[in-house]
């Protein structure tokens, strides 16, 4: 195996860290409104307050590693999608201002004002980034130095739309998983109930998502072809996404939750074997897409950030576990909460 | 108006408002830092209070620092394609190193740090309070290598159409899409001229921010007589570390300049004022740049500037003359922000000194002296001085490098994202306008509340665990035995 799909990895891994932990903390955000009562909304921030921030951070390292490992990708996407990212930085500093700020005061209108901003800040982001990676996936017009030359409208086609819903459900079973885990009693069994429902409205998307695919998409067909063992990461994704419910039912809300973390492992592992060796497919020219080799830093920068991902993820690793498993537990609200 | 100046506003807007925190997280860290350190020392619940007040404080600088710094690493793509492509190989490693060495080390221990008063025992607590003052450092070492390899380039050649050029070689206009620098030997760049001696200028700027916060605070209380045992103890715990940053201050600003001397030499000359390359070269205390006439007007010392950079008022000191005028950078304003910076960071000096022969005196507590009072008005108001000089410095520094975006290589006009119209800028611009005015005025009515609010007094939380009240015990017993 190169550098370059080392890397390519590296960067994949970053991401769905990034998917499976903030993941969570959006889909909160996004099954936010649909409680009424302060205390349970106060449940809800807290579940993710300590961890929230971390977790924002392995988009900002993917990013930079991104930038560090393929600067090519990095220029493309980001001044090609101006104006969906700076949608979702609206919405992602939106999100993150609205739980500090949130409970700071007790006014009604107050406190609904950043709810509300917590949470079309969390659906928001969980779209545009859904319809980022619809784009990628579809293909999008580049030059021949690599720049994208679409237009935002062409952004928010069918497909890349469609994407950005099966993104917002898919965080919203997620996070509605993971609060299954942090509350108790009367509020517990509610979200219970929501989990199936989550499940059953992702698993929808997913489906049509799979049909559209074909539709919108073609060359993944022809991927597919090529690469027939992706069905089985595939069966193996909607394997997992089942168990999600019967351990629920069965009461093991940790295994619940990490069925959901393994899904969405899948899933971008999924995307990342289709797209492989390609990161950026330019639609209709191919012959302009970026891959891992084109797009690349040089070798020697590979290595060097190699030894400093070497040094640096083992303790990030030990030190984000020993976190989560110091904030373990059911949500107690405190004066300190948020 | 075009895309450049437009982009330009743009990222100066959003670095500018994001700069205001980072600063407030690192100074204040140090000084969390040491008030928990006395706390474990003594046990003495007044620290404790203390930590657990300015820990709320910096909750609130820290949310807003990092919802506005994932905008710029966003940025340097979305607005500066062509320059993220020139120089990827080599700016994006640092800023990768960035997000694991310091983000993921600062926001997690946060969770503990803010989070985790019942949760761990008063060592851990300590533990991860260091871990976020390391971290919030190491965040800005970072971002200084990746932004001094900006202003002096080191450890690197230039690929032009995938052939390597020899040193020294500069992309034209025509070549400079086709072409990227490519690392040849990393810790050259890391330790790039003048990335060390910028670094610990930067630093030790955000100390001064976070330590003037804190006198600034504490002085209100004191001029309205609350929270009095609270604040003169945290006035003493700043003052000391505002003392000690600016004479630092002093020092590292000296070195920094020495280096800007060596390596840029035409932001040396437009920080000073000076037009003509010239012996005895005077320096300016303030003046006004005359553009047209090529002269500063101001009060100024013969000499002093050749005696600085030499040691002798024989040293010749390279003018704006003995470089091309599209290799200028904006004189007036580079002029004018330096010595803004410079007047502040001298005014500093004075204001901690003189609190600290206040304090060695006996007068530094006493609110009825009216001049005493008018000291407290004056660190009421010096925590704008920190972030001005923090801001105005930071404007010397990266006008100074213009027209280059990467100082010598790459202009600033070719680093632009070529896709990106004007129209798409002004509508992020806005965008950003509106939300960071809305933070900006949310940031400062929920501090206000918490000066107003103030610490709890006799904090004796109920849900402390067991090892943080046998810390306080232990203390009183003693205490009681001694007395």
């Amino acid at each position: 195996m190169d550098l370059n799909t080392v890397w390519f990895i590296l960067v994949g891994v970053l991401f769905t860290g990034y998917a499976m932990l903030d993941g969570f903390d959006l889909g909160v955000g996004a099954l936010h409104l649909f409680v009424k009562k302060d205390e349970d909304r106060r449940v809800f921030l807290n579940a993710i307050g300590p961890v929230w921030d971390g977790n924002e951070v392995w988009l900002v390292t993917g990013g930079g590693a991104l930038f560090a490992a393929f600067p090519m990708v990095y220029a493309t996407v980001f001044s090609g999608f101006y104006l969906a990212f700076m949608a979702l930085l609206c919405a992602l500093i939106f999100r993150a201002v609205a739980i500090e700020f949130r409970s700071k005061e007790s006014w009604g209108w107050w406190r609904q004002m950043w709810d509300v901003g917590f949470s079309l800040g969390s659906i928001g982001s969980s779209f545009l980034i859904g319809v980022a990676m619809g784009n990628i996936l579809q293909g999008i017009e580049l030059d021949a130095r690599g720049n994208y030359i679409g237009g935002f409208l062409a952004l928010l086609n069918p497909y890349a739309i469609l994407l950005g819903f099966t993104t917002i459900a898919l965080f919203a079973m997620h996070g509605s998983i993971y609060l299954v885990m942090k509350t108790e009693g009367d509020l517990q069994a509610r979200l219970k109930g929501w989990v199936n429902r989550t499940i059953g409205i992702f698993l929808f998307f997913y489906i049509v998502l799979n049909v559209a695919t074909l539709v919108y998409a073609p060359h993944i067909l022809e991927t597919l072809r090529a690469r027939p063992w992706l069905l089985v990461v595939f069966a193996l994704n909607v394997l997992v996404v089942m168990n999600i419910p019967r351990q629920n039912h069965k009461g093991n809300e940790f295994a619940a939750f990490l069925s959901s973390c393994g899904a969405m492992i899948l899933l971008m592992t999924l995307f990342g074997l289709t797209v492989y060796p390609n990161m950026v497919l330019s639609m209709p020219n191919p012959e302009n897409s970026l891959n891992i080799y084109n797009a690349a830093s040089t070798e020697k920068t590979h290595w060097i950030m190699f030894i400093i991902a070497l040094l640096g993820v083992p303790i990030v690793l030990a030190y984000t576990a020993s976190i989560y498993y110091i904030f373990r537990g059911k949500v107690k609200l405190t004066s300190h909460s948020y | 108006m075009d895309v450049e100046i437009l982009s330009r506003i743009q990222f100066a807007f959003t670095v500018m408002f994001h700069y205001l925190y980072p600063p407030l997280s690192i100074g204040l860290g140090v000084i969390l830092v040491i008030m928990e350190a006395m706390w474990l020392k003594t046990g003495l619940p007044k620290y404790h209070n203390m930590a657990r007040y300015w820990t709320r404080v910096f909750g609130l600088t820290f949310a807003i620092g990092v919802a506005t710094g994932i905008v710029l690493e966003f940025e340097f793509g979305t607005n500066w394609a062509a320059y993220s492509r020139f120089v990827g190989d080599i700016f994006g490693s640092a800023l990768a190193a960035e997000g694991i060495f310091a983000f993921f080390l600062e926001s997690g221990f946060l969770a503990i740090l803010l989070f985790g008063w019942n949760k761990v025992g008063p060592k851990l607590h300590f533990f991860a309070t260091c871990m976020v003052c390391l971290g919030a450092h190491f965040s800005a070492v970072w971002i200084i290598i990746a932004n001094s390899w900006m202003q002096t380039p080191a450890g690197y050649h230039i690929e032009y159409r995938g052939e390597i050029m020899p040193a020294g070689f500069v992309p034209n206009a025509d070549q400079i899409l086709h072409s990227r620098a490519v690392i040849d030997d990393f810790w050259a760049m890391v330790f790039n001229p003048s990335s060390m001696d910028r670094l610990a200028h930067t630093v030790v700027g955000c100390w001064q921010a976070g330590a003037f916060l804190v006198i600034s605070i504490s002085a209100f209380y004191l001029l309205r007589g609350r929270h009095t045992e609270f604040a003169k103890s945290s006035l003493k715990i700043a003052l000391v570390v505002a003392a000690i940053a600016s004479l630092l201050q002093l020092a590292t600003g000296a070195k920094s300049a020495d280096g800007v001397t060596k390596n840029q030499p035409t932001k040396l000359a437009a920080m000073e004022g000076l037009f003509e390359t010239q012996a005895n070269a005077p320096m300016l205390i303030a003046g006004w740049v005359d553009m047209e006439k090529e002269e500063v007007v101001g009060l100024q010392i013969p000499g002093m500037l050749s005696f600085l950079v030499g040691g002798s008022t024989n040293t010749v000191v390279t003018g704006l003359d003995a470089f091309p005028k599209e290799d200028w950078p904006n004189v007036q304003a580079v002029f004018q922000f330096y010595h803004i910076m410079i007047a502040i960071g001298m005014a500093l000096i004075g204001i901690a000194w003189l609190g600290m022969f206040l304090w060695w005196r006996g007068w530094l507590f006493d609110a009825s002296n009216p001049l005493v009072r008018l000291y407290y008005w004056i660190l009421i108001l010096s925590v704008l001085g920190p972030q001005i000089a923090n801001q105005t410095g930071w404007f010397t520094a990266e006008m100074g490098r213009q027209p280059w975006i990467v100082h010598g290589l790459m202009r600033t006009s070719q680093g632009l994202s070529e896709v990106v119209s004007a129209n798409q800028v002004v509508a992020s611009l806005v965008m950003f306008t509106f939300i960071y005015s809305l933070l900006f005025a949310v940031f400062i009515y929920l501090l206000t509340r918490k000066i107003q609010r103030g610490p709890d007094d006799e904090e004796e939380s109920e849900e402390m665990p067991a090892s943080w009240v046998a810390l306080m015990e232990r203390r009183k017993g003693q205490a009681s035995a001694a007395g």
